[in-house]
Order: C-alpha cells, then sequence, then structure tokens
C-alpha cells in the first residue's frame, strides 16, 4: 500500500472511530485517533494477519495496552475486513460483542482482551517468549499510552523484555502527551521516554506518529534489529484529523454530541478530499 | 501418626511438573526468584529451558503467562500464595480469568503454616480472592498423592486453574491403590451420623484425627475432604447435611470467603443447615513453628475435636 493509500484509510478508520464513539455516547476518542495511522500501518502493511483465518499460528500479535483506545482498534478491524464496519455503530452496546475494552474471546481479529493499564504489555512479552521457545518468526506488536507507562508493571515486562533479548517485540508508545488529569508532564512526567526505554536495553525509534515514512522506516529499524526488542516513540496529536479535538484532554473519554460528530465528520470528509 | 510418611505439598508440586513434562510438551513453568522455595527448581533441573525465571516480579509473570497461554502454553505461574492470589490478583482477574486463558497457577507457602515468616507471608485469603474470579477452579489438596492429582487433573482442564499448596511437611493420607482424584469431587473418608466435617488441604488429616477422638465418645461424625473449593461438590455437601443435620467445615484460611463460605453460600440456598465454619478468625498470623501455630489457631485435631463438640452440645 503506498502512502496515499495509507492516509486515505487511516482517514477511514478515523471516521469509524468517531462514528462509533458517537452511537455509543461514551468512549475514547482522543487516543484513538492519535494511534489510528500507527494502527493502520500495522494492519494494512507492517503485520502478517489474515482476517479470513484470524488465529492463523503463524500470524503476528498485536496487544493493545492502552485497551482504552479500543474504537481506534475496531475501526481497524473493521476497515482490515475481520467484521463489517456497520458493526462499529453497536459498539458498548447491550448485546454487542464489541466490548468497551477489546475481548479476546468474542472479537476477530483481538489477540489479548486489554484495559486494565500496564497489564497488556506483559501479555505481549508472553507471546513474544512463546515464539523465541518454539522458535518460530512471527512478531509482536504492543501499543503502549505515554499515560500508561506510569504503571509500574510496564517497567517490570520493560525490563524482562530486555533483559530476555526479545528482538521479536515492538512496543509503540503513543506520546500524545495528555491523560485524562491533563498534560502527563503536570501529573506525573514519565520523561525523557526514550532515555528510560534506553537504559532497559532496548532499541530506541523516535518519530512523527503521523508520517508514515517515518512509521515506516521505524518498523523496517525494527527488524533489522537484533538481541534487543524495540521502543519506538511515537510523537502524536491526541485527537488527530478533528479539529476541535486535537490536543484537548477532555476528548480522552468523551463523545461527541450530533453537532460535533457532523462537525467531526466533515472536518474528514475535508481531509479526505485533499487526499485525492 | 508419627510412623506416617510425611511429604510438603510444594515438594509434590516441583516432582508432579517434573515427572508430568514429558507428556505435556506445551508445559512451562514460571517463577519470581523463590524456585527454590516454590520446589519448581526440581523441574528447572530436569528441564532448564522450560522453566522462565522472571525476577521479583509477579505482576509481570502473571501477564507473561496469559500470553504465553494466548500462544498455546500451558504455563504454571509458581510463588507465594500471598503474592500470586494477593499482589497479582488484578492480573489474574482481568489477564488470565476474563479472556478465560489456559494459565496454571501454583501458589506455594499459603496459609500460617508458612510459620516463621511470620504474617506478612501467611496468606489465609487466597482461596476468598481466587473464587470470586468467574471460571476460576480453586484446588487445596490434602497430601502428596492429592497434589500430584490435582496438577494432573489442572492439566487436562482447559481454563484457569488455582491450586494451593504447603510448605509444611504433611501425611500421606491417600496412598492407596483405589484412590481417584476427580476434579470438583468431595471424598468421603469417614462415615457418620452425627455431624459432618468439611475438611480442605492440610487440615483433611487433622479432622480425621479429630473424628477418632469424637469417636471414641460416641460421636460418629462424617468426614469429608473437600479438594476443590470451585466448583463445589454441592450434591455430596447437601446430601451429608440432609444425613447429619450439622456441618463443620475446617480450613487453614480465613473463615471468611473460603471453603466454610462456600459451603454456607450452598447450604443457605439448598438446605439451611447449622453450619460452624473453623478457620483462621478474620486476624494476622505471627511468627512461630508451623505445627504450634496450627495449635495455637485451634486448627489441630484437639482444637477441632474441641470446637465441633461445644457446636453439638
Amino acid at each position: 500500500m503506498d502512502t496515499l493509500a495509507l492516509k486515505k484509510t487511516a482517514n477511514e478508520v478515523r471516521k469509524g472511530i468517531v462514528t462509533a464513539v458517537h452511537s455509543a455516547k461514551s468512549g475514547h476518542p482522543g487516543g484513538s485517533l492519535s494511534a489510528a495511522d500507527i494502527l493502520t500501518y500495522l494492519y494494512f502493511e507492517e503485520m502478517n494477519v489474515d482476517p479470513k483465518d484470524p488465529k492463523k499460528a503463524d500470524r503476528d500479535r498485536m496487544v493493545l495496552s492502552k485497551g482504552h483506545i479500543a474504537p481506534g482498534l475496531y475501526s481497524t478491524l473493521a476497515q482490515r475486513g475481520y467484521f463489517p464496519v456497520e458493526d462499529l455503530k453497536t459498539l458498548r452496546h447491550v448485546g454487542s460483542y464489541l466490548q468497551g475494552h477489546p475481548d479476546m474471546k468474542h472479537i476477530p481479529g483481538v489477540d489479548m482482551s486489554s484495559g486494565s493499564l500496564g497489564q497488556g504489555i506483559s501479555a505481549a512479552v508472553g507471546m513474544a517468549l512463546a515464539a523465541k521457545l518454539d522458535q518460530a518468526s512471527w512478531r509482536t506488536y504492543c501499543i503502549l499510552g505515554d499515560g500508561e507507562i506510569q504503571e509500574g508493571q510496564v517497567w517490570e515486562a520493560a525490563m524482562f523484555a530486555g533483559a530476555r533479548k526479545l528482538d521479536n517485540l515492538v512496543l509503540i508508545v503513543d506520546n500524545n502527551g495528555l491523560q485524562i488529569d491533563g498534560n502527563i508532564e503536570d501529573v506525573c512526567s514519565p520523561y525523557p521516554i526514550a532515555d528510560k526505554f534506553k537504559s532497559f536495553n532496548f532499541n530506541v525509534i523516535e518519530i512523527n506518529a503521523h508520517d508514515f515514512d517515518q512509521i515506516a522506516a521505524a518498523f523496517q529499524k525494527a527488524r533489522e534489529t537484533k538481541g534487543m526488542p524495540t521502543a519506538i516513540i511515537a510523537k502524536s496529536v491526541k485527537g488527530k484529523g478533528v479539529s476541535f479535538m486535537e490536543n484537548q484532554a477532555g476528548w480522552h473519554g468523551a463523545a461527541p454530541n450530533d453537532e460535533q460528530y457532523a462537525q467531526a465528520m466533515a472536518d474528514l470528509d475535508k481531509i479526505g478530499e485533499s487526499l485525492q | 501418626m508419627a510412623d506416617v510418611k510425611k511429604i510438603a505439598t510444594r515438594e509434590s508440586y516441583g516432582n508432579a511438573l517434573t515427572e508430568l513434562a514429558g507428556d505435556y510438551p506445551d508445559l512451562v513453568v514460571l517463577d519470581a526468584d523463590l524456585a527454590a522455595a516454590t520446589k519448581t527448581g526440581i523441574f528447572k533441573k530436569a528441564y532448564p529451558d522450560r522453566h522462565i525465571d522472571c525476577g521479583i516480579a509477579e505482576c509481570n509473570m502473571m501477564g507473561i503467562a496469559a500470553g504465553l497461554a494466548a500462544s498455546g502454553k500451558i504455563p504454571f505461574v509458581s510463588s507465594f500464595a500471598m503474592f500470586a492470589a494477593g499482589r497479582a490478583y488484578e492480573q489474574v482477574r482481568n489477564s488470565v480469568g476474563y479472556p478465560r486463558l489456559n494459565v496454571k497457577i501454583g501458589a506455594t507457602h499459603a496459609g500460617i503454616s508458612v510459620g516463621e515468616d511470620g504474617a506478612t507471608h501467611q496468606c489465609c485469603e487466597d482461596l476468598a480472592l481466587m473464587r470470586t474470579i468467574p471460571g476460576m477452579v480453586v484446588m487445596n489438596p490434602s497430601d502428596d498423592v492429592e497434589a500430584k492429582a490435582a496438577v494432573k487433573a489442572a492439566l487436562d482442564h482447559q481454563g484457569p486453574v488455582y491450586i494451593r499448596f504447603g510448605r509444611l511437611a504433611v501425611p500421606v493420607i491417600n496412598d492407596r491403590p483405589d484412590y481417584k482424584f476427580e476434579l470438583g469431587k468431595g471424598v468421603v473418608l469417614r462415615e457418620g451420623k452425627d455431624v459432618t466435617i468439611a475438611a480442605t488441604g492440610l487440615e483433611v488429616c487433622e479432622a480425621m484425627e479429630a473424628a477418632e477422638k469424637l469417636a471414641a465418645e460416641g460421636i460418629e461424625a462424617k468426614v469429608i475432604n473437600i479438594h476443590t473449593i470451585k466448583p463445589l461438590d454441592e450434591e455430596l455437601i447437601v446430601a451429608a447435611a440432609k444425613e447429619t443435620g450439622k456441618v463443620v467445615t475446617v480450613e487453614e484460611h480465613s473463615v471468611i470467603g473460603g471453603l466454610g463460605s462456600a459451603v454456607c453460600d450452598c447450604l443457605s440456598q439448598k438446605l439451611p443447615t447449622p453450619v460452624l465454619k473453623i478457620g483462621v478468625n478474620d486476624t494476622y498470623g505471627e511468627s512461630g513453628p508451623a505445627v504450634e501455630l496450627i495449635k495455637k489457631y485451634g486448627l489441630d485435631a484437639q482444637g477441632i475435636y474441641t470446637k465441633v463438640k461445644e457446636f453439638l452440645a
């Protein structure tokens, strides 16, 4: 997929995010929008996956450790063909398989249930370890929030991954700079993030989360790096693509009303038109 | 019972893992710097490539186990009950229980029989915590034979399992040719019409001794070994309650949330029956030799005998 096609796909993913959250009247649009380009690249370019065979043994795995951006993951999976895009409107509704946080038991393409922050990374480390034990070539990816890395368990997992030289593991920190209570630096600063992962024996790559050329180069470098896991620190814009949501902590976990939804879709349609 | 062979069930755990590893190639063992104490060191010696020491980080270890299980492995996560069920409770609940992953938790050093290390390491709450997790199987074997059978049963069960093991060497009471372990099924060890004593773990042996003392005074106690706390053998409990009219539960665990509570949950709905819960009475343990602590907390045969007599009076 070329860069223009990736951009178009990511824009459709974003439309699915705001549509799902609007329909649910709750959910987490901000972080879903900030990670949309990374998610798009993973499922359309980077990962060896098959929507027709979601559990095939040699597939690459992805654990959404920041599980609250489930709308971002679901919208990407729907675009990729795991389930109908139309189903996104059932997000968080009683009886829907699209739970508020990822549920591996019921959602095609979800490799791990997650949502309690700090836990997904450990499961991703376990998956990478399983591949090593079996000398299998599949890889494991894990998306973390920059607020999430305040959880101590993240560093337990990072220590283990570095010590075990899990070079089949790639962490992506969605560094949008905001968490529920505000700026991550004001709440409890996790900076310097890159230096922290370096000191845990990671190959660290810093990129712009919305530049597909940089994203592609980072994943390529991760594949080439042997003997250590990779952490991609992806500097992103929370709410990316929807004008009034961008860089607003308030849109971490709030749904647009009908008027705001129309505005958001208009913003994304405009972006879509510019991508011809 | 001085001439009876005694083995700590943590030892049985390490031995069972080692004996079963050949038949179960997906079995891997995780530990958090306690392999020498949990006895998974026995397994590590035989299968070094299948033993993963996660360092002193139990929450991460539980998550790693979840990831391994999601990738087809059958991980046995080993630590002290305090850390496996206590510290990592939420990881067990959200990363193992909710996705119903095939993770087995081998928790050693449960209860006050940890002994000298004292209250910080004596977990009397683990059965309560694990019992509340939907889909979790909870076992508490009474001796070496049963502990090994429980490990095998856990391997053959698809889904999360918690098994409680002890540090203290306890008498081998199930070493008989017709012994059969069935997950979720209680075992009647002694018939009696006056009272039912349902015991679990190392208290099964104490309960049997107490029943002998009672019999000497003409009180016939029916003794049931409940090695599986969840799913509880409700049929057997209700039948025994109907038969004897009074039920006593005995466990080396808090009287809140463990076997006693499970039995009361069952009987209050199906056959309201007076129940006496013998266990650790909503308190912390303390340092001391295990056998002395069991006596001090009224969990030895004499203590059980005395309480059952009061209950029946």
